[in-house]
C-alpha cells in the first residue's frame, strides 16, 4: 500500500486547500470514499488500489489525462477537480458499461452514482453483451456468481500476494472474456482453495457470497435490515480474530471481520468465517 | 507460561503482532502457524513480502516450512539438542551478545559450559538436521537487527515442555533478541484465551494478575476484597488432578468447558477415573463425551457469541467478547450458572452486569488496572500490563533489561542449564514408528465445535506415513491400517505424505467418535506444567488382513 509520512503537502481540491501527509492519495485527502463524493467500485481499503475500474477518475491542471484518486499520491501544489464535464462524462461511461454488462443490483451506490450522473445502461438495449452465466455453487460454504464481477481484481489479490497467499485464483482470459478462474478452471473442492473467505470479504459486488445468504437471498428471506452486527472475538485459536457476527432473527447468517482490526485486517481463516454452525440454535 | 515467568517474571509472549510484520528473521520452532494460526501468520507472510527470512523448526515439513527459506527436519523430541547446538555455535562464532549477557543476565557461564559438548556434529547426530543447517540458523538468528522466536505446542506437548521453552528462551538471551521492539519471543496459544484463563489466575498457584497464591501481601487484598479467606498453598494442575483421581484423594470434579473424556492422553485411563467420582459435574455448551459420564449436567453458553466478558490473545491483548445470539433452551450464561451456585453454598454474589466483575478485577490486579471496559472499546482491546486509565505501555515486554540504570533494569533473566532428554518412549523392533500428533487447518481439538460445518477439505482422520514407509510396509494410499502403541490400538486410513520423512507417522485428534488417536498417546507428563507428551510415542503400523487381532482394543 501507498506509504505516508509526515511530511505535510498542501494542495487544492475542488477550490479548497487541502494539508496532508506525503503519500496520501488524492481520494484519501478528499475525505475518501465516506466523505468525498468521489465514486468508487475497485477500491477496497485493505488491497493495494488496481485502478481496475476507472470510476473514481479527478481531473489534475496540467494532466493530458484523468487520473485514478483512489491509487495517485498527493503532490504540492496539485490543483484537483473531483467533478468537471469530462470527469462526470467518464463515469457516466463507466457506469453504463459496466451496469450493461454486468449485474450490479447488489454494488452498494451505484443506483445512486446512475441518477448523479446521468448513467443509463439500459440505452444498448437488450443485445447489449453480458457476462451473464450461470452461478457456480460447487461447495457448501460459498458460491461465486460471475454474472456479478466487475474483475476488480481484489478477490485475487486476497488470495495472492496481499493477503492469504493460497494463490487459486487470478484473470484468465482477454479484453470481454477476461475472468476470475481457477487453475484451469476447475471445480473449488478440487483446486487450492482453503475457503478463508477472504475473497467474499473483500469482493464489492455480491459475486462472492456466502451460501447462507444465497439461499436466503433465493427463498426472499435475507433482510438485512433487520439484521445486527456484533463485534466479538473468534474462539477458535490464541490469536485472537474480530470478528462481526450478522444475526437475524437469532440466527448467524453471515461472518465478517472489521477491515481497520489490527489483527486481521479483515481476514479469517475457514474456522472463522465459516465455523460458527455450532453456536447456532437452529 | 512457567517458562516464560522462570525467566522474565511475566507469563506471557513478549512482542506484538505488528512486530512480526517488522522483524527481519522469524523462527517458527515447532509450530505449524500456516494451519493452527492462520491469521498470526498472515503477519509472518507480510514480513515475507517485505524481506524477511523464514526458518521453520518442524519434524514435518508442514505448511509454515514450506513458505520457510530454510526447514530444519528434526527428530521428534530434539529440540533441545538442536537449541544447545546453535547455541554453542553462536558462542564460538562470538556472536553472542556479550553486553547484554553482562547487564540484563545471570548463569551464563553455567550455561555455556552445560551447551559445551553440542558441537555441530553432534546436533547433527542427535537431532538429524545437517550441521550446515544448524549452523545458518544459529548465525541468522544472531546477527538479525531483530528477530522473532515463535512456538507452539510442538515445543510444550512434550514430557519436558519448560525444559523445551527454557532452553528458546536461553537462545534469545544470549543475543540479546528480547526487550525491543521487533525482538522477542511469542508463544502461540493453541486455544482460545489460555491467555485469558493464566490472567484470570486459572492456575493452581497464581491469583489474578499472576499474583502467587503462597504471597501474603497479595492474599490479604483478595481476602478483604472477597470477604473469604484464600487457601495460602498452591493447588493441583490438570494432570495432578488426574494423579490426585488416581490415588482417590479427589472425589469430586466440576468440568468447565473442557473434554477429558477425549482430550486426555491415554484416554482410557482418563475415562476410568473420571466415571469412578463419587461426584461428577459438567458446565458445557454440549453433552461432551465427559458431560456423559457426569451426575449433573449444567447447560452454558457459548462464551464468544452468547455472553459478555473479554478474552486475551497471544499477543496479551484483553479484547471484548459480546453477546449476539441468546443461548438455545435452558442453557445459562456461566456467570449466572456460578453466581446461582455460589448462592447455594450460602454466598450472595451481587453481580448485576459481568462489567461489574471485571471491575472487581481492575481494583485486584495492577496489570489490568487501567483497563475499562469504555476504553478497551475504544482502543479495539490493550494489551497488558496496563497500569493506569491514562497510560499505555510498550507493545513489547522487557525493555527494561536493556536499561543503563541498574536499578531500572531490575531482576536479571536467568540462563536456564537444562538438559537434552529425549521421549520417554523410545522406538524399538516392536513399535519402530514415531507418532506424533497435531491439527489440521480446517479442525479444531476434539471437533465438538467444527465438527459443526461442512468443510469442503475435511479428510476426516488419517494415519499419515512417508513415501519410504509406506513403501517398506507394504501399505498403499487410503488402506485401512492398524496402528498399534504400548496403550492401545485404532484403525485409521493411509495418507501417504511426501512431506514426512521415515520414521514418522501423523495423526490429528479431531475425530474421536471415529478414530481414538488419543488411545495411543503416552500420558508422560511434564512435572512442572502438566502439559503430557502428545507429540511423542512409539507405535507400528499392520496391515489388517495380515496382522494377528489385537487385545486391548
Amino acid at each position: 500500500m501507498t506509504g505516508t509520512t509526515d511530511t505535510p503537502v498542501t494542495l487544492t481540491i475542488d477550490g479548497r486547500e487541502v494539508t496532508v501527509p506525503t503519500g496520501t492519495t488524492i481520494l484519501q485527502a478528499a475525505g475518501g470514499r465516506s466523505e468525498s463524493g468521489i465514486p468508487t467500485l475497485c477500491y477496497g481499503e485493505t488491497i493495494t488500489p488496481k485502478n481496475a475500474c476507472r470510476v473514481c477518475m479527478v481531473e489534475v491542471e496540467g494532466s493530458r489525462t484523468l487520473v485514478p484518486s483512489c491509487s495517485r499520491p498527493v503532490e504540492p501544489d496539485m490543483v484537483v477537480r473531483t467533478r468537471s464535464e469530462r470527469v462526470d462524462h467518464a463515469r457516466k461511461m463507466v457506469l453504463e458499461f459496466l451496469g450493461s454488462s454486468v449485474d450490479l443490483s447488489l454494488t452498494d451506490g451505484v443506483e445512486e452514482w446512475n441518477a448523479e450522473y446521468g448513467a443509463a445502461p439500459g440505452r444498448y438495449g437488450a443485445d447489449a453483451a453480458t457476462v451473464a452465466q450461470p452461478v457456480k455453487v460447487d461447495n457448501d460454504l460459498y458460491v461465486r456468481d460471475y454474472s456479478k464481477c466487475i474483475l476488480c481484481y481484489q478477490c485475487v489479490d486476497a488470495c495472492g500476494d496481499q493477503w492469504q497467499h493460497s494463490f487459486v485464483i487470478d484473470v484468465a482470459g482477454r479484453g470481454f472474456a477476461s475472468h476470475i478462474s481457477t487453475e484451469n478452471d476447475v471445480s473449488l473442492p478440487d483446486s487450492a482453495c482453503v475457503y478463508c473467505g477472504n475473497c467474499i470479504q473483500v469482493c464489492p459486488t455480491g459475486a462472492l457470497m456466502f451460501t447462507t445468504e444465497f439461499d436466503m437471498r433465493a427463498a426472499g428471506t435475507w433482510r438485512e435490515d433487520d439484521q445486527t452486527v456484533t463485534e466479538t472475538v473468534c474462539a477458535f485459536c490464541g490469536v485472537g480474530c474480530n470478528l462481526e457476527l450478522h444475526v437475524q432473527d437469532g440466527t448467524i447468517v453471515k461472518v465478517t471481520s472489521p477491515p481497520d482490526s489490527p489483527i486481521t485486517h479483515g481476514n479469517l481463516c475457514i474456522k472463522g468465517r465459516f465455523g460458527f454452525q455450532h453456536a447456532q440454535n437452529t | 507460561m512457567v517458562g516464560l515467568a522462570t525467566v522474565f517474571g511475566a507469563g506471557g509472549g513478549t512482542s506484538s503482532y505488528q512486530e512480526a510484520e517488522d522483524a527481519d528473521l522469524i523462527v517458527m520452532w515447532g509450530s505449524n502457524a500456516r494451519n493452527a494460526h492462520p491469521i498470526f501468520f498472515h503477519h509472518v507472510l507480510t514480513a515475507i513480502e517485505r524481506g524477511a527470512k523464514l526458518y521453520s523448526v518442524d519434524p514435518r515439513r508442514s505448511e509454515t516450512a514450506q513458505f520457510a527459506d530454510r526447514w530444519l527436519g528434526l527428530h521428534v523430541g530434539t529440540d533441545i539438542a538442536l537449541a544447545h547446538t546453535v547455541a554453542r555455535e553462536i558462542i564460538h562464532a562470538g556472536l553472542a551478545h556479550a553486553e547484554f549477557i553482562e547487564r540484563a543476565t545471570t548463569g551464563f557461564d553455567d550455561y555455556a559450559a552445560s551447551v559445551e559438548p553440542w558441537t555441530l556434529e553432534r546436533g547433527e547426530a542427535v537431532t538429524g538436521v545437517p550441521a550446515d543447517a544448524i549452523r545458518e540458523l544459529a548465525h541468522a538468528y544472531a546477527t538479525a537487527n531483530a528477530a522473532q522466536l515463535c512456538w507452539t505446542l510442538g515445543i510444550t506437548e512434550h514430557h519436558n515442555g519448560v525444559d523445551n521453552v527454557l532452553a528458546l528462551c536461553n537462545l534469545a538471551l544470549l543475543t540479546g533478541q528480547v526487550g525491543r521492539y521487533g525482538a522477542g519471543l511469542t508463544p502461540l496459544r493453541g486455544q482460545n484465551n489460555v491467555q485469558g484463563g493464566g490472567d484470570m489466575g486459572a492456575l493452581p498457584n497464581k491469583l489474578p494478575g499472576f499474583q502467587d497464591v503462597t504471597d501474603d501481601e497479595a492474599r490479604a487484598k483478595f481476602d478483604a476484597e472477597w470477604g473469604a479467606t484464600v487457601p495460602a498453598a498452591d493447588g493441583l494442575h490438570l494432570t495432578e488432578m488426574f494423579e490426585a483421581m488416581e490415588r482417590d484423594e479427589l472425589r469430586s470434579l466440576f468440568v468447565i468447558g473442557e473434554n477429558p473424556a477425549q482430550s486426555e492422553a491415554d484416554v482410557s485411563k482418563a475415562i476410568e477415573l473420571l466415571s469412578s467420582r463419587d461426584h461428577l459435574v459438567v458446565l458445557d455448551i454440549y453433552l461432551t463425551k465427559t458431560a456423559e459420564l457426569a451426575d449433573v449436567v449444567l447447560p452454558g453458553s457459548a462464551s464468544w457469541c452468547e455472553s459478555e466478558g473479554t478474552v486475551t490473545n497471544s499477543e496479551r491483548r484483553v479484547q471484548r467478547v459480546r453477546k449476539a445470539i441468546d443461548p438455545p433452551g435452558e442453557a445459562r450464561d456461566d456467570v449466572d450458572i456460578l453466581v446461582e451456585l455460589a448462592r447455594r453454598l450460602g454466598h450472595d454474589w451481587a453481580y448485576d452486569r459481568h462489567e461489574q466483575i471485571w471491575d472487581e478485577l481492575r481494583r485486584l490486579s495492577p496489570m489490568h488496572a487501567g483497563m475499562s471496559w469504555a476504553r478497551l472499546e475504544e482502543l479495539g482491546g490493550i494489551q497488558w500490563p496496563c497500569f493506569t486509565d491514562d497510560t499505555i505501555e510498550p507493545p513489547y515486554l522487557h525493555g527494561r533489561l536493556w536499561a543503563d540504570d541498574p536499578a531500572d533494569r531490575g531482576r536479571p533473566a536467568p540462563f536456564s542449564v537444562v538438559e537434552h532428554d529425549p521421549p520417554v518412549e523410545a522406538l524399538d523392533d516392536e513399535y519402530p514408528l514415531r507418532l506424533t500428533t497435531g491439527r489440521r487447518l480446517d479442525s479444531y481439538n476434539t471437533g465438538v465445535q467444527s465438527g459443526g460445518y461442512r468443510s469442503p477439505n475435511r479428510l476426516g482422520e488419517t494415519v499419515d506415513v512417508s513415501p519410504a514407509d509406506a513403501d517398506r510396509l507394504g501399505i498403499a494410499d487410503g488402506e485401512i491400517v492398524r496402528i498399534t502403541s504400548r496403550r492401545g490400538s485404532v484403525e485409521a486410513p493411509v495418507r501417504i505424505d511426501p512431506n514426512l520423512r521415515a520414521g514418522l507417522v501423523f495423526m490429528t485428534f479431531h475425530f474421536p467418535d471415529e478414530v481414538d488417536v488419543n488411545q495411543l498417546t503416552i500420558d508422560a507428563t511434564d512435572p512442572k506444567a502438566g502439559t503430557a507428551e502428545f507429540k511423542a510415542a512409539a507405535v507400528r503400523i499392520d496391515r489388517i488382513d495380515v496382522a494377528s487381532p489385537v487385545a486391548g482394543e
